[in-house]
């Protein structure tokens, strides 16, 4: 543990990239929309497709696992290009967001 | 059914709690998520290396076999601490002293540091000088947990039933004290069975605290590291290395930050799922008898 | 309740057999740690032959060892105080209120409990030591409140939902405010949730080893990471390890035995 701990210290704080920080901008911008939204217009619970009656909030969090769900299984057992994983993600948010 | 007023002050409170969780949840959390897309050589000298990291333990078939023993193992646990857990709480005297001391004797495992488990299961199962260890093998049945793997495997799930199972028994036990006495006076007017009882007035009552243990008990059986450590170092060969040998093996022991990390993330990821389903259908079917 | 001759006969057997193997293990430790190594080693006894208090004695006198179980108990007293204080007001804001993204909050506090604390060993340590915390008892009772202040909102939610909330309205239109109605009404009604819910912050916060370890070095080392050092030593030191283990498990049982009350008293539904 010491040799790790020696190395932690001296890693640059959080490390950050330009594309983790424009994933994290973009899941802040969505939580901050959702925000506005279920303030100009409360949600309504209701029952689509899924097993269980859901609200907006529900829908985005299970359109967000699903998207990374997307893109693990298009990373590890395909060797398709990560943006059709991405389109694909969109296709299934919208679907879950409008018919969930 | 839910009439409890709307009012976002209510946030103030939760405030103080939201800071403290965000600091120590959502930066290591976005630090892993940075980590796991980079090859970190050293200080101030890392790599842009994409999906690389994730690619690559996907398809580890290491990852693949620990990830089914810890499935087997979680799915073990549960089958076996939820009915027995509830079977006791069932059992233990209600009231008195007696009470208390039970209390008091099924709370030991729970208050055991983890590591401190796994050496006490070292000194009561080793074949040479624990008590369980020797007796096992005097009646004619060989034993040995630290060469055999069905025994290793044996051996830390029946530890982890003697360490988890009181969590459980306690909170079953709140939960049925918190029946008052008339539902079983009333109970016993309509002739009620111990079945009906239990099945009407009891398991119902026992629902908060029964997830509240299904859910720990899931999510700390998928965690499970200190106690076979100790115990078994993960071994013989791979038989006991669950989810987080495996993840510590990467992270501490090889020290790839990259693949620890994007490790770290799909396993975070499919216990956020397996949690939220749970979650979900448990809440869900609360509402529904509450309708 | 259970009126009846043989079914009381069953399910006691059930019981003496459950605490048989939860003791026997327990008492195993006890054996050891009074035995000599030579005992141990040489041969099988049920019950130690010769009893020697010498591996405690080491423990007590030498401060390498006793000073492991006073930061042990020093952050883990620290951890349960800001648990249950910043719980507090939060399990209420949640048993009381519906608000913006309340179900949400609920859920993502618990996805931390769930969180394997191994992912968040590196981070923790860069975490801890940009604010120059490394080695201090705050460090280790900050880091062990990812998982027990969810926990603690969780439980007490849980134990708050149980109070009639007409006891609230009937606090305000009386004139009290929120700050001393909390403080004056509504803790004494929970106190029964706050010694459970503290035994469980203790609990967890104690026999938590990883996190304890990588954030302290010297000044605040937890016991169970001094227990370690025998593994090392020229072959193993059972009875010295047996004789840490059993030290170990005495505050926790100390603690059990001042919130037993309030366990088996439970939630006193019925009276209020």
């Amino acid at each position: 543990m010491d040799i790790a701990s020696e190395l932690a210290t001296e890693l640059e704080w959080m490390a950050w990239t330009g594309p983790t920080a424009a994933f994290f901008a973009g899941i802040a911008l969505i939580l901050a929309g959702m925000t506005v939204w279920q303030t100009v217009s409360p949600t309504v619970e209701r029952r689509g497709f899924l097993p269980m009656p859901t609200t907006r909030g529900d829908r985005l969090f299970i359109g967000l696992l699903g998207s990374a769900y997307i893109h693990l299984a298009t990373v590890g057992f395909t060797d398709l290009n990560l943006w059709i994983a991405f389109g694909l993600s969109l296709l299934w948010m919208a679907v879950v967001m409008r018919f969930g | 059914m839910d009439n409890r007023p709307h009012d976002n002050k209510a946030w103030f409170l939760v405030l103080p709690v939201f800071l403290i969780v965000a600091i120590s949840a959502i930066i290591p959390l976005m630090t892993v998520v940075n980590y796991s897309v980079q090859d970190i050589l050293g200080p101030f000298q890392r790599v842009f290396v994409g999906t690389e990291w994730f690619e690559q333990v996907l398809n580890d078939e290491r990852l693949h076999g620990a990830f089914l023993r810890q499935l087997v193992f979680s799915g073990c646990v549960l089958l076996i601490q939820i009915p027995l857990g509830i079977a006791i709480a069932l059992t233990l005297p209600a009231k008195g002293w007696r009470s208390s001391l039970c209390l008091v004797l099924v709370a030991l495992p729970l208050l055991i540091p983890w590591n401190v488990v796994g050496t006490i299961w070292q000194l009561y199962a080793r074949p040479d000088i624990g008590m369980a260890g020797v007796a096992v093998n005097a009646l004619g049945i060989p034993y040995n947990y630290t060469s055999n793997a069905f025994d290793a495997w044996l051996t830390v799930l029946i530890m982890d039933v003697w360490h988890w199972t009181p969590l459980v028994i306690l909170l079953c036990f709140a939960g049925l004290r918190s029946i008052p006495e008339a539902f079983y006076q009333a109970a016993k007017i309509d002739g009620a069975s111990a079945w009906a009882v239990f099945r009407h007035i009891q398991l119902p009552k026992m629902r908060r605290v029964l997830t509240i243990a299904i859910l720990l008990r899931f999510m700390d059986s998928f965690m499970i590291y200190t106690e076979p450590f100790v115990l078994t170092g993960g071994g013989p060969g791979n038989a006991t290395t669950f989810l987080s040998q495996f993840l510590a093996q990467i992270a501490v022991g090889q020290f790839d930050l990259g693949p620890a990390a994007a490790f770290s993330l799909i396993y975070f990821l499919v216990i956020l799922l397996l949690s939220w389903v749970f979650y979900t259908y448990i809440t869900h079917t609360d509402r529904e008898d509450a309708r | 309740m259970n009126p009846t001759g043989v079914g009381f006969k069953k399910r006691h057997i059930g019981l003496i057999a459950y605490f048989v193997f939860l003791l026997l293990p327990i008492y195993w430790l006890l054996a050891m740690s009074v035995k000599p190594n030579q005992e141990i080693l040489g041969g099988f006894s049920l019950f130690p032959q010769t009893i020697t208090f010498a591996n405690y004695v080491t423990i007590l006198t030498d401060p390498s060892w006793y000073n492991g179980y006073l930061n042990s108990i020093q952050y883990v007293a620290l951890n349960t105080v800001i648990s249950l204080s910043v719980a507090l007001p939060a399990a209420y804001a949640f048993s009381r209120y519906r608000f913006l993204g309340d179900k949400h909050m609920f859920f993502w506090l618990l996805t931390n409990r769930m969180a394997p604390p191994a992912v968040f060993l590196l981070p923790f340590f860069q975490l801890y030591s940009t604010f120059g915390l490394i080695d201090t008892h705050i460090a280790v009772a900050l880091a062990h409140c990812l998982f027990n202040v969810p926990l603690a909102v969780w439980i007490l939610e849980g134990f708050m939902s149980g109070v009639p909330r007409e006891i609230d309205e009937t606090a305000y239109i009386d004139g009290y405010g929120f700050p001393r109605f909390f403080l004056t009404i509504f803790l004494p009604l929970i106190r029964a949730g706050i010694g459970v819910t503290a035994f469980f912050c203790f609990m967890f916060s104690w026999v938590e080893l990883l996190l304890a370890r990588t954030l302290t070095s010297v000044d605040a080392k937890p016991i169970a990471a001094t227990m370690t050092r025998t593994v090392s030593a020229a072959g193993m030191d059972w009875g010295l390890l047996a004789a840490a283990g059993v030290l170990t498990i005495v505050p926790g049982a100390l603690v059990i035995w001042f919130v037993r009350n309030y366990i088996a008293k439970g939630f006193a539904l019925g009276r209020v």
